[in-house]
This record gives structure tokens, C-alpha cells and sequence, in this order.
């Protein structure tokens, strides 16, 4: 049942540039910080010798878009950055940088990082995480990527796009344009793959597509509902939902490879939206069983029982796992509306980490330390980010139109 | 891209222990950034993106021969978190089966759609049900179900913009597509 689809390869320079003309330039994200922390860590970071590109300005953004640092002058600084960054004679970035205690003057780190010509902001974010991880202490998620609905047009006449971009919003890239709905962008765990649901053809179809060549395969286009995708920590297997012929709704399980389909859960009411845990050995999802909708958990194969999980509320859908395992993040719908709320799953604490009204699909960084979701700012969609502690947040508003339907990449090799 | 910040408002001091530096790490290493500016774009399936289905409000293209009194109603709106289809609603669903059955080589989407509240998948639940309820109620008055066919899109086609309750009636609908077989 897999339909493989050539999409636009790997042909050459010529072939991607005359695309690149056909296809609209992707909205562009601006960042602000809604919230910090009060006592950030003062840090300077010089402007870089010889700088071609902005590269330090990027590595100083990065540090103070996290909340955790402020960038400022040296004698006012508790952090010195230096660097230096040259392009080598056959077209190669290189960046030599030093991290300075200005308190004890001791250096911290002193690090040579090289890039092809297209990957210079990806070694300044690069830099960014080995400054983060050495002076806080925890790792963090400068250099990965986030995919992204964009939508333009006034309804009904709209226009879907599956975007691509650096964590910060730059280097954004449409992966695919549709005239109809595309939706709920899922990463392979390697990064190198992205699966999601497209209209394309009138009706809802699951698409895999390599984000290197374009290639993509239809992997799922059954009669009524094909929804929800997730892929499976090793790669090879996706959850998603589907509906039987009479439109009932169920989480199954997909071999990538052969197409050999598992029917998980088997219920009369909603079962959809799950997820994998970080083992593989559970998949967590959304069911309206109990009448609202509430996260259950079972496991990958046929006639697992299910656990309910959440408790908190008469809504409660859309489940992601903390890198880590221990938390739930899902949406929650309180008095003011529709929010993001984690989950201890050890001790069953929830608490809502959002503000708005019209919160939807979480997602964690790989680190764990920061939510990404979709909010709706005066009307526009937005996405916004909160740490896992809910003490710092951030805007990322499209110049146009309505972004929405966020995932967070893993790390980068 | 211009970035604009606001100062991070003060919350908590959280960091007092961040500044415990372990012994300068000496060693050169030499990471590689990877590339990641593959610039290829994927086209949707365009030969069946450009067909246009829809018939919706569209009275002067009306290639299956409705009757004039169906011709603009093709609409059934439904009420929040709901599937029940009104008295009026179903009067309505009779006559298109009428003319369903009494019309040969005519098929019919039915469309199930949500206002924007909630999560976008389990929307998608919620559109079919309410696209479900419209093929139930076609289906007992007799017609076929290989001539019936249904696609959710949730909250992801709304038929009006912005928020408030206008918009949110206004979009949870179920619309009837004909086309021919």
C-alpha cells in the first residue's frame, strides 16, 4: 500500500534555484522575550575579528533569547567571549573562539569551529550551546530546528505551508506549499526526515519526506481519516490514527518498511493524537472514552489495555513526553481557555505553564528545558515558547500571516 | 530579519550556582557544523490540487443539475462539541436524497469541519463524526453509501476568520460536495 512519489531530488543547483523562484519566501519570524529571569548572567561577547557574517552577533542573541544572560559591556560582565572568523581559501567559515571567567580569569573554553559556507549561522549556534552547557550547566538547543505550518490568505481561499527553520526562526525554508491543508509535522528521530498530513489530494494522506533531497512517499492514504503521525524512537515505525468505515477512530501502528499495519487501540469513541515513549515500549494518547477527552496510555501492540492518565480537568489532549520521561505536556482547558499543562508522571502534579486562550500543540526542546506551542496573539497565530519552569517566555511572530503546528528537531550529530 | 526585544521582566534568581568553572579544557577540538541548506522544495500532487470541487455558493456551475432550491444549500451547522443534526437540517438532507436517488452517476463528499477550539487531531475526530452523523441520516433515506464519501479537515479549512462565536457557528459545518462519478 506504499505509494513512493519522486518529489524534486537531488539534481542539481539549477533544478533547486528555479523551484526556489516558483515558491514564495517564507514568513519571517521575529523573537521576543516576554519573560526572563530576574538575576540573568551579565556576558559580553565581542564582535568577532575579521567577522564576514554576524556570527558573534548570533552567538549573543542566542545566550539572551535563552533568559538566562545579558549581554553587555566587558567591565560590567561576569563572561568574556572573543573570536575570530575567517573564511579559508577553499570557502570554508572557521571560528576560534575563547570563553574567559572575567572573575577569576581563568579560560573556559578555547575551540575552533569550521562550517561550509551555508552553515556559519549553524556553527555560531553551535558555539552558543558549548557556551550555555559550560556555564549553566545543562545543555541546551541553539543549533537544532523547528518545522512549522504557515498560512496566508483569508479563509476560505488559503494557502499551507510546511516550513523548516534554525530554533531562532532564521534560515526558514518551505519544505512544502499546498492550496490545501497540511498539517501536524512529526521528525524521524535522526532529523533527516519530517511526516505529516496532507489534503493535497481532497483527502487526508500521511506523507514521509527526506528534508536533504525532497523526496517524499506517500505512507499512508487510506479511505477517511489518516492523522496524527509519530514516529517510533528507532525510526522504523510510525503511530497514527485511522477511521473505519464508519468513521470511528483508532491509533494504529505502521512498519515503514513493508507497510505491515497493527491496530492499537479498538474502542467506539475518539482515539488519536499519540505518541511514543522515550523506550518505545508505550504509546501515550488522547481518547474521549470517559466522555471529554483525557490522555490514556498503552502499549504498541494489538489488544493492550489502556490507562488513563490525566485526571485534572474535563479536557486534557495531545500528549508529549520531556525528553527525560518523567513529564506530560498536553493541552488543558481551564476557565481562561485552552492552555499548555505538564504532568509529573511520578507524582501526578499538574500545572498549566501558558496564558492564552487558544494554546495548542506542545512540544519539548531536546534538552527538556524549554515547551514550544501555537497561541493566538490579537487574532494572529504565533508560536511561543515557555521554559519547563515557566519562568521565561518568548513570541515568535510571523511579518504575515498565521504560524502554527510547531515540532521541535532533535539534536544534530 | 530584524529581531526586536523586550528586557526580560524580573521573576525569580535562579542561578546563584552557575558559576562553579571546572579547569580550562585545553584541547583544540574541532567540530564540524553541518550543512543544512539543501534548498529542494516538494510539490504537492498539483494535477489533483488544481481541480476544484467545490460546488459551495457557486450557482452558476452546477454540472450535476441540482434543483434550484438545493443549489445554495449545502451547508448543515452544527452546535459546539455536537453532532446532532436539526429538524430543519434533516428536512433538508431528505431532499438532497431525493435527488441523490433519483439521479444516477452523482456522488457526494460530505466535509466535516470544527471551530478552532481544542487540539487540532482530535478535531479532526470531532469533523468526522459530525460528516459521519450527515452520511447516517443520507443513508437511511436510501442512499447509497458507495455513492457517499467523507473527509474531515477539523479546524484546519474554517469557512470565516477571526474569533468569537459568528465565526465559530460559522465554521462548524458539514459541506456537501457533489461531483460525478
Amino acid at each position: 500500500m506504499i505509494d513512493s512519489l519522486r518529489g524534486i531530488g537531488r539534481k542539481g543547483w539549477w533544478v533547486a534555484l528555479v523551484l526556489l523562484a516558483s515558491t514564495s519566501a517564507p514568513a519571517q519570524l521575529k523573537i521576543d522575550i516576554t519573560s526572563g529571569v530576574t538575576d540573568p548572567i551579565p556576558i559580553a561577547v565581542l564582535p568577532f575579528d575579521a567577522d564576514p557574517r554576524p556570527s558573534s552577533e548570533v552567538v549573543a542573541v542566542d545566550l539572551t533569547r535563552s533568559g538566562r544572560f545579558s549581554a553587555g559591556a566587558a567591565n560590567r560582565s561576569d563572561y568574556l567571549v572573543t573570536g575570530r572568523h575567517a573564511v579559508t581559501t577553499d570557502g570554508r567559515h572557521q571560528i576560534d573562539y575563547e570563553l574567559t571567567n572575567l572573575l577569576t580569569g581563568q579560560k573556559l573554553l578555547r575551540e575552533r569551529m569550521v562550517a561550509s559556507p551555508q552553515a556559519w549561522r549553524n556553527a555560531a549556534h553551535r558555539i552558543a550551546d558549548k557556551i550555555y552547557e559550560r556555564i549553566i550547566g545543562a545543555r541546551s538547543s541553539f543549533a537544532t530546528r523547528i518545522a512549522y505550518i504557515s498560512v496566508d490568505g483569508r479563509p476560505p481561499a488559503q494557502r499551507y505551508q510546511l516550513i523548516v527553520a534554525d530554533a531562532d526562526g532564521e534560515n526558514s525554508r518551505v519544505i512544502l506549499e499546498s492550496k490545501q491543508p497540511l498539517m501536524s509535522p512529526a521528525w524521524s528521530p535522526d532529523g533527516e526526515w519530517l511526516a505529516y498530513v496532507s489534503f493535497e489530494t481532497r483527502s487526508a494522506a500521511i506523507y514521509v519526506q527526506r528534508l536533504r533531497t525532497a523526496e517524499r512517499r506517500r505512507v499512508s492514504g487510506r479511505a477517511g481519516v489518516n492523522n496524527a503521525p509519530a514516529w517510533s524512537p528507532d525510526g522504523k515505525r510510525l503511530a497514527l490514527t485511522l477511521s473505519s468505515s464508519n468513521g470511528n477512530l483508532d491509533v494504529y501502528v505502521l512498519e515503514l518498511d513493508g507497510g505491515a499495519l497493527t491496530r492499537v487501540t479498538e474502542h467506539p469513541s475518539i482515539d488519536t493524537e499519540p505518541v511514543w515513549s522515550n523506550d518505545g515500549s508505550r504509546l501515550y494518547f488522547t481518547s474521549d472514552r470517559g466522555g471529554g477527552p483525557q490522555v490514556y496510555r498503552t502499549e504498541p501492540r494489538a489488544g493492550a489495555t489502556a490507562t488513563r492518565v490525566t485526571f485534572g480537568g474535563n479536557y486534557n489532549a495531545r500528549p508529549r513526553l520531556s525528553p527525560d520521561g518523567k513529564q506530560l505536556a498536553f493541552i488543558t482547558r481551564d476557565s481562561g481557555g485552552y492552555r499548555v499543562a505538564v504532568q509529573d508522571l511520578g507524582n501526578g502534579s499538574m500545572s498549566v505553564l501558558s496564558k492564552g486562550s487558544q494554546d495548542e500543540s506542545p512540544g519539548y526542546s531536546p534538552d527538556g528545558g524549554t515547551l514550544i506551542y501555537a497561541a493566538r496573539e490579537r487574532g494572529q497565530g504565533v508560536l511561543a515558547t515557555v521554559s519547563a519552569d515557566g519562568l521565561i517566555s518568548q513570541r515568535l511572530k510571523a511579518d504575515r500571516g498565521d504560524v502554527r503546528d510547531p515540532a521541535w528537531g532533535p539534536f544534530l550529530p | 530579519m530584524t529581531l526586536r526585544f523586550i528586557a526580560p521582566l524580573a521573576l525569580l534568581a535562579l542561578l546563584a550556582a552557575c558559576s562553579s568553572p571546572k579547569k580550562a579544557d585545553e584541547a583544540s577540538a574541532e567540530p564540524v557544523a553541518k550543512s543544512e541548506s539543501e534548498s529542494a522544495v516538494a510539490q504537492p500532487d498539483a494535477s489533483v490540487d488544481a481541480v476544484s470541487a467545490g460546488m459551495v455558493g457557486d450557482a452558476s456551475s452546477n454540472p450535476v443539475g441540482l434543483p434550484p432550491e438545493l443549489v445554495n444549500r449545502l451547508v448543515i451547522y452544527f452546535p459546539f462539541d455536537s453532532d446532532a443534526i436539526s429538524s430543519a437540517d434533516l428536512d433538508l438532507l431528505s431532499q438532497h436524497a431525493r435527488f441523490l436517488n433519483g439521479k444516477a452517476g452523482v456522488s457526494l463528499r460530505l466535509e466535516g469541519h470544527t471551530d478552532e477550539r481544542g487540539t487540532r487531531e482530535y478535531n479532526i475526530g470531532l469533523g468526522e463524526r459530525r460528516a459521519q452523523a450527515v452520511r447516517r441520516a443520507l443513508a437511511l433515506q436510501g442512499v447509497a453509501e458507495s455513492r457517499l464519501a467523507t473527509v474531515s479537515y477539523g479546524e484546519e479549512r474554517p469557512a470565516m476568520g477571526g474569533e468569537g462565536e459568528d465565526a465559530f457557528a460559522k465554521n462548524r459545518r458539514v459541506e456537501l460536495v457533489y461531483g460525478t462519478n
